[in-house]
C-alpha cells in the first residue's frame, strides 16, 4: 500500500469547536484514520509526528504576534493547507475587537495587562499565508469536512457550494420564513453549508457561514429595514461570527457609529 | 370540456373515497397541507389533511396564512412548493460505480423505488408547468428516466381555482384558472350556503375509472353553471398582467435597458425564484467518492442560473454580474424558451413574485421595460 498521507490539525485563536467536528465524525473517523496518518492533532492524540504534512487543517484566527509567526511555520510544513471555520476564514467572533480598542478591554480583564502580547485585530489565515481551500462555518459542518478530506484523498475538487442558504432551504422544502412570517433572515446573503438548519426551526439565519459568493447585502438590509429591523439590529446581524468579512463588514459599518 | 355527459357531482362527505380509491390502487396521494405557516405539498391520506378553512394573502415578497370564513378545502392558491419536487427531486442519485479487481469498474444505474404519485389539487397553471417540464424531460431524443418514469405513472387530479392570489397571472399566460385538459380528473369546489360539493370532470380513462369508484351523481346544468361561475370569479380577481403578444421581441430589443441596472442593485442572486418556479429545470451533477476511492456515486441536484458555478466555464463565470444573471433568467422564461421549446417558460403561477425575499416582480419588470421604450419614443419624437 502506498504511504498514507499525513494530517495535521492546528489551532489558533478559536474555541476548538471546528476541530472537534472531526472527532465528532465518530463512525467515519475510523475510516479516515485508515487512510490518513493523524500526525499532529492534540485534541485526539498526544503522539506528534514531525512534518512535513500532506494536509493541514487550520482552525482559528491570528490575534497575537506569536501566532502571526507560527502560521508561517505551519504553512512551510504543509503541502496543502485548508482553513476550517469562521475564525480561520474570516477572523471569527473575536474580530469584533477590530471595531474597538483592544487595550481598553485588556485593562478591564487583566490585572497586569502589560504581560499580554496581543494584536489590535483578529484576522483570517489567508491574510497571512496562501490558503488552498477555505471551509466556512461556525462551526463547520462535519459532512463538509469529511467531503474536503475525501476530495483531497481522491485528488478531486470538494463539492462545496458557494451559493446562498436559500438554495438549501428550498431543497429541504422549508417555506421561506422571511416571506411567511416577516422574520429577518441572513440566508439570502449567507454562504450555504449548514443545510439551512435555523429557518427549519423558524429562526432567521445568523450568517454563521459568512457571505455567499455574490452577496447583495444592501438590498437585503434595505428590505429588512422595511420589515421594521432597526439600524442597531442590522449592524448586529452583520457583525457576528463573520464581522470582518469584507461584504459583512461594509454593510455593518453603514449602520450606527463604529463603536456601538 | 365542461358539461359533457360525464360531468358529475361528488358531495363533500364523499370526498374521502377519492383518497381511499387512490390509495387502494397503489398511489401515494400528495397534495396541499398546512405546515409552518404555509400551504405546502406533502402526503395527504385524509380529507382532514387538506388545508380546510385556510387561505393566504400573497404579494411580492410576502405570504400570510389566514383563516377563511368558510370550510372550503381548496380555498387558496399556490404555495412555496411545486410538483416538480416529486418528478424532478431536489437531489437524486443517477448511478454508482464500484471498482472491481484488476482495475475494473461495475456501473449500476440508480433505481427509482418510489410508488406512483397521485397529485391531488393541481392548479391549472401548475398543470401547464408539468407540460412545460415534460417538453424538457420527456423529449423523445433524450428522456430523463426518473422524470419520465414518475410522470408516466402519476395520476393528475386538478382543482380549478375559485379565487386568485394577488400574485397570480395565469390569464395573461393562457394557463388558467380553469384547466382545459391534460388531467385525469378535474374538480371544481362549490360552496353555496349549506351545500358543499365538487363538480368532477374526468379527462382520461384513469380519471373515468377513478370517478366510477367514488359515490357521485350526474351534474345538472345548474351545477355546470356554478363551476363556470367559480373559475370566472378567479379570473376576475387577477390583478397582475404581462402583455405577452410581443414580449419576446420586446425583451430581445432590450438587452441594454437600464432596468437591468436597477435589478443589479436589487436582486439578491439567492436563487429562490428558480427553486420555487415550477418550470425551472436546471441541475448540476456532483460526483462523490468514498475515502478509498473504490466506490463513487453521481448525484443530480437542483441548480440555478443565479449561482456563479452554474455558468462557470474555463476561466470564470460567463455571467459574472447580477444584471446578466437576472436578464438571463427573465429572457429565458419569457422569450428564448419560445425559441427553444415552442412554448413560454412562464405559466403565471406567481411563485417567483411571492418567494423573492425582496419582492422582485417580473410582471412589473416587463411593464417597466415596455414603459421605458415608450418614454424613449416620446423623447425621440
Ligand atoms: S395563476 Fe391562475 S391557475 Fe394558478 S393558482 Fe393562480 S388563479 Fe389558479
Ligand atoms: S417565472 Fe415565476 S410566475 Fe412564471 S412560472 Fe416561474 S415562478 Fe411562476
Amino acid at each position: 500500500m502506498a504511504k498514507k498521507p499525513k494530517l495535521a490539525v492546528w489551532k489558533f485563536a478559536s474555541c476548538d469547536g471546528c476541530q472537534l467536528s472531526l472527532l465528532d465524525c465518530e463512525d467515519e473517523l475510523l475510516a479516515v484514520a485508515d487512510h490518513i496518518t493523524i500526525a499532529n492533532f492534540p485534541e485526539a492524540s498526544r503522539a506528534v509526528l514531525d512534518g512535513p504534512y500532506d494536509l493541514s487543517l487550520v482552525e482559528g484566527s491570528i490575534t497575537t504576534p506569536h501566532d502571526r509567526d507560527r502560521i508561517q511555520q505551519v504553512r512551510s510544513q504543509s503541502k496543502c493547507l485548508v482553513t476550517i471555520g469562521a475564525c480561520a476564514t474570516a477572523g471569527g467572533i473575536q474580530a469584533l475587537r477590530n471595531f474597538t480598542d483592544v487595550r481598553e478591554y485588556m485593562d478591564i480583564v487583566y490585572a497586569s495587562p502589560e504581560y499580554i502580547s496581543v494584536l489590535q485585530t483578529s484576522t483570517p489565515i489567508a491574510d497571512h499565508v496562501p490558503v488552498d481551500f477555505e471551509l466556512r462555518g461556525c462551526p463547520i459542518n462535519k459532512n463538509q469536512l469529511l467531503e474536503v478530506i475525501n476530495a483531497f484523498l481522491n485528488g478531486r475538487r470538494p463539492n462545496v457550494s458557494t451559493n446562498s442558504v436559500c438554495v438549501e432551504c428550498k431543497k429541504r422544502g422549508t417555506a421561506c420564513i422571511m416571506v411567511t412570517h416577516g422574520t429577518p433572515c441572513m440566508g439570502p446573503v449567507t454562504h450555504a453549508g449548514c443545510g439551512a438548519i435555523c429557518p427549519a426551526y423558524n429562526r432567521g439565519c445568523y450568517g454563521c457561514y459568512g457571505a455567499m459568493e455574490t452577496p447583495n447585502t444592501s438590498s437585503l438590509a434595505g428590505w429588512m429595514r422595511d420589515l421594521g429591523v432597526s439600524d442597531y439590529e442590522l449592524q448586529r446581524m452583520f457583525r457576528t461570527y463573520n464581522a470582518e468579512e469584507p461584504a459583512f463588514r461594509q454593510e455593518g459599518d453603514r449602520y450606527g457609529p463604529e463603536d456601538t | 370540456m365542461i358539461g359533457t355527459d360525464q360531468t358529475s357531482v361528488i358531495e363533500r362527505e364523499d370526498l374521502q373515497s377519492l383518497f381511499d380509491v387512490v390509495i387502494a390502487r397503489g398511489y401515494v396521494p400528495v397534495g396541499p397541507t398546512v405546515r409552518d405557516g404555509a400551504i405546502v405539498f406533502d402526503e395527504v391520506c385524509r380529507v382532514e389533511d387538506l388545508p380546510g378553512g385556510w387561505t393566504e394573502d400573497q404579494d411580492a415578497g410576502s405570504y400570510r396564512l389566514k383563516r377563511r370564513h368558510d370550510t372550503a378545502l381548496f380555498g387558496y392558491n399556490n404555495g412555496p412548493h411545486s410538483w416538480k419536487k416529486y418528478l424532478f427531486p431536489p437531489r437524486a442519485k443517477l448511478w454508482e460505480a464500484v471498482k472491481t479487481e484488476n482495475n475494473g469498474l461495475t456501473v449500476r444505474e440508480a433505481e427509482d423505488t418510489k410508488r406512483p404519485f397521485a397529485f391531488i389539487g393541481v392548479r391549472s397553471c401548475d398543470l401547464h408547468a408539468l407540460q412545460v417540464q415534460d417538453a424538457v424531460f420527456m423529449n423523445p431524443k433524450h428522456p430523463d428516466p426518473l422524470y419520465a418514469g414518475r410522470r408516466g405513472k402519476a395520476l393528475v387530479i386538478v382543482v380549478n381555482c375559485g379565487q386568485a392570489a394577488k400574485t397570480c397571472f395565469c390569464t395573461s399566460m393562457n394557463t388558467g384558472p380553469r384547466a382545459e385538459g391534460g388531467y385525469d380528473l378535474a374538480l371544481t369546489e362549490i360552496l353555496d350556503g349549506d351545500d358543499h360539493y365538487f363538480i368532477a370532470e374526468p379527462g382520461s380513462p384513469d380519471g373515468y375509472s377513478l370517478l366510477a369508484g367514488i359515490p357521485h351523481r350526474e351534474a345538472d346544468s345548474a351545477d355546470v353553471l356554478a363551476a363556470q361561475e367559480c373559475t370566472k370569479r378567479a379570473a376576475e380577481q387577477i390583478g397582475r398582467k404581462i402583455e405577452i403578444s410581443d414580449v419576446k421581441d420586446l425583451l430581445y430589443r432590450n438587452y441594454d435597458n437600464e432596468r437591468w441596472d436597477a435589478l443589479e442593485r436589487r436582486c439578491l442572486t439567492c436563487a429562490n425564484c428558480t427553486m420555487a418556479c415550477p418550470t425551472c429545470f436546471c441541475s448540476k451533477v456532483e460526483d462523490v467518492t468514498d475515502l478509498t476511492g473504490g466506490h463513487a456515486e453521481r448525484w443530480r441536484e437542483w441548480d440555478s442560473c443565479f449561482t456563479m458555478d452554474f455558468s462557470y466555464i474555463h476561466g470564470g463565470s460567463v455571467r459574472p454580474t447580477t444584471r446578466s444573471r437576472y436578464r438571463q433568467w427573465l429572457i429565458h422564461k419569457l422569450a428564448t424558451w419560445l425559441d427553444q421549446f415552442g412554448m413560454s417558460g412562464c405559466v403565471g403561477c406567481g411563485r417567483c413574485i411571492t418567494w423573492c425575499p425582496v419582492g422582485i416582480d417580473l410582471t412589473e419588470e416587463v411593464r417597466l421595460i415596455r414603459a421605458s421604450e415608450k418614454d424613449k419614443e416620446a423623447d425621440d419624437g
